[in-house]
């Protein structure tokens, strides 16, 4: 009996010993990645919380981590909630900076809500890596989401029903993808997930899967592939110049009020020149100054 | 008092009086008020605890019907309960429709109370009354495991394995459909089912059985027309139980079932009441009529849960009268 209870702790420990190594571990790489600080400013302080879009889990990662860095005393916190949440928690003031992956609507900026463009970023039409598919126009894509075209075959696919995945009613993505395919309200979905995340999982593991999500969250990914829309490819330089047509802006959102000196110091960072490298970075396009 | 009972003597009012005189020239009138006093305050104290459950479900109900009424109120009644069509952010044509979301939570607790409750019944009674002691300590600990599981696991075990395995079995586009929740929602209920089950089971007297098998039936026999009647609304207590799980379950079925607000159909993409309120609630607009209809839908969902309580409790009585 004694030997199980000393047996017991002794694994615990071990356990214990290499979760902590793990964490530590973690720690000093994201430290590595980071580029040089610029001049430190120790004034700050405080907290800033960010809470919103899905797509912009990358951009905001890099930009918090250089803040960060430059301003050791403040804590920027990232809650990936969906814009239509992200632009609600902002208007009542339960976070600082609300994100949102698509512009602000007139009825948002006439109840005081101020949207501030930090990047412009491709909406990156996603198909399974095994799908034969790799160019579709956006009148085909608008086909397929709408349900007009039911089967991979009328789009020079294999035979097989298609699977659209979509995003809940509130996101930025699916709004910016309905606007400018003009699905709005059409849309015939087979799945309605709540993150970029979640339609990249769910196209990765279907093959008669097709999707829509961040260019930035799509990049590197295995698994799956973007397809070029009207034979434009989806990358930085067609974002910027417009010719890939579907993208939209990733925005962050205050209501007008009072920000804490902290998230205002967040925000001026997010749209000085300093930042521009960080969220080419993370696979947006810096709004061009 | 102790006299008394102990010779078995009946205890009177009157006796109770000369009780408490006895204890007052004990222990004199100070130390008499402070042992009143402790002892009103714990009685004071436990009614306290007990009103804090009536208080909590009344607050509940008050509060949800004075936020689900107006939107019902606005929308009309049979067009909120009856319509087909669910669409609050459409800009042209809103419509807020729950019958698909009643229907499906209708079709999903039925479908998991169909596959669950005889599964869980049969372990139950495998547990109870045939299986050898070894045997019932392994399936005991798989079954308490199971009860302990969060309902993220088993959502992300169905995303992970049931929907594909769905989507290859039966040549969908897509497996995330209202099968692959009744199968995660039947396994979630399995174990409340077993557990109260076959505490009912072995609460029946061994007299019932052994006169049963004394006048001749088989063990099988036994438990089916003996057994399992008089452990009866143990029984149904285990399948209210069951029931209330599978209907308020969000968290597991949002990430099988697809989410997409249709009528339901055993292979096509559905949403619950449950999901429909979890999924809309953070991004509908403070004071809009789709965040008062999602209250509205947690009132409904309320009542359904209160019917189903009723229905299965008057169901219980009428049977033990019927008896």
């Amino acid at each position: 009996m004694n030997y199980k209870k000393v047996f017991a702790a002794i694994l615990a420990g071990a356990m214990m010993m290499s979760m902590a190594a793990c964490g530590s571990g973690a720690g000093s790489s994201t430290t590595k990645e980071e580029a040089p600080a610029a001049q430190t400013t120790t004034e700050l302080s405080g907290s800033v919380s960010t809470n919103g879009s899905t797509s912009m889990e990358k951009a905001i990662g890099v930009l918090s981590e250089q803040f960060m860095a430059d301003h050791p005393n403040v804590k920027v916190t990232y809650d990936p909630t969906g814009s239509g949440t992200g632009i609600e928690a902002a208007k009542t003031g339960s976070t600082d900076i609300g994100l949102s992956s698509r512009a602000l609507k007139e009825e948002e900026t006439a109840e005081g809500l101020k949207g501030i463009t930090v990047a412009l970023d491709g909406i990156a039409i996603i198909v399974n890596a095994d799908n034969p598919v790799e160019d579709m126009s956006v009148e085909q894509i608008a086909q397929l989401f709408t349900g007009e075209a039911k089967d991979w075959s009328a789009v020079g696919g294999n035979a097989g029903e298609v699977a659209c995945i979509g995003r809940e009613a509130g996101s930025g993505t699916r709004d910016g993808f309905e606007s400018i395919t003009k699905t709005k309200d059409s849309c015939v979905l087979s799945q309605e997930l709540t993150s970029t995340g979640a339609v990249i999982e769910a196209v990765k593991s279907n093959p008669n899967a097709i999707g829509y999500a961040s260019l930035s969250s799509v990049e590197g990914k295995e698994g799956i592939k973007a397809i070029t829309v009207d034979g434009v490819v989806c990358f930085e330089a067609t974002i910027l110049d417009g010719s890939y047509q579907i993208q939209r802006p990733f925005v962050m959102v205050t209501n007008g009020g009072e920000l804490s000196e902290a998230a205002q110091a967040f925000l001026d960072f997010a749209t000085s020149a300093d930042a521009k490298d960080l969220i080419s970075s993370a696979g947006a396009v810096p709004a061009a100054k | 008092m102790q006299y008394q009972k102990a010779v078995n003597l009946p205890y009177t009012k009157q006796d109770e009086q000369e009780e408490i005189k006895m204890n007052q020239l004990r222990h004199g009138s100070k130390k008499k008020g402070a042992r009143e006093i402790l002892e009103m305050a714990m009685h004071a104290i436990f009614l306290l605890c007990g009103t804090v459950a009536v208080a909590f479900v009344l607050l509940i109900s008050v509060y949800l019907i004075l936020s689900g009424l107006p939107a019902i109120r606005e929308i009309g009644l049979v067009d909120f309960l009856f319509g087909q069509t669910w669409a609050p952010t459409n800009q042209t044509n809103p419509a807020y429709g729950i019958l698909p979301f009643i229907l499906t939570s209708i079709y999903g607790t039925a479908g998991a109370v169909l596959i669950g409750v005889p599964v869980g019944l049969m372990t139950a009674v495998f547990l109870s009354k045939s299986a050898p002691p070894k045997l019932a300590a392994v399936i005991h600990t798989a079954v308490e495991l199971l009860a302990g599981i969060p309902s993220v696991v088993y959502g992300l075990v169905g995303m992970i394995v049931l929907v594909p395995a769905i989507r290859n079995l039966f040549h969908l586009s897509s497996g995330a459909s209202l099968l692959a929740a009744i199968i995660v929602l039947a396994i979630m209920i399995l174990p409340s089912i077993i557990n109260v089950s076959e505490n009912a089971l072995n609460a029946v007297p061994k007299e019932y059985e052994e006169a049963s098998l004394a006048l001749g039936a088989t063990k099988i026999e036994t438990i089916f027309k003996v057994s399992i009647p008089a452990a009866r609304s143990g029984i149904a207590t285990a399948i209210v139980l069951g029931v209330g799980r599978a209907i308020g379950e969000a968290m597991a079925i949002i990430m099988v079932s697809g989410n997409v607000a249709n009528m339901p159909g055993l292979f096509t993409s559905v949403r619950f009441l449950t999901t429909a309120i979890a999924s809309e609630m953070s991004y509908a607009a403070v004071g809009s009529l789709q965040r008062q209809a999602l209250f509205s839908i947690g009132l409904v969902l309320f009542l359904f849960i209160m019917l189903i309580n009723v229905i299965l409790n008057v169901l219980i009585k009428n049977k033990k009268e019927g008896a």
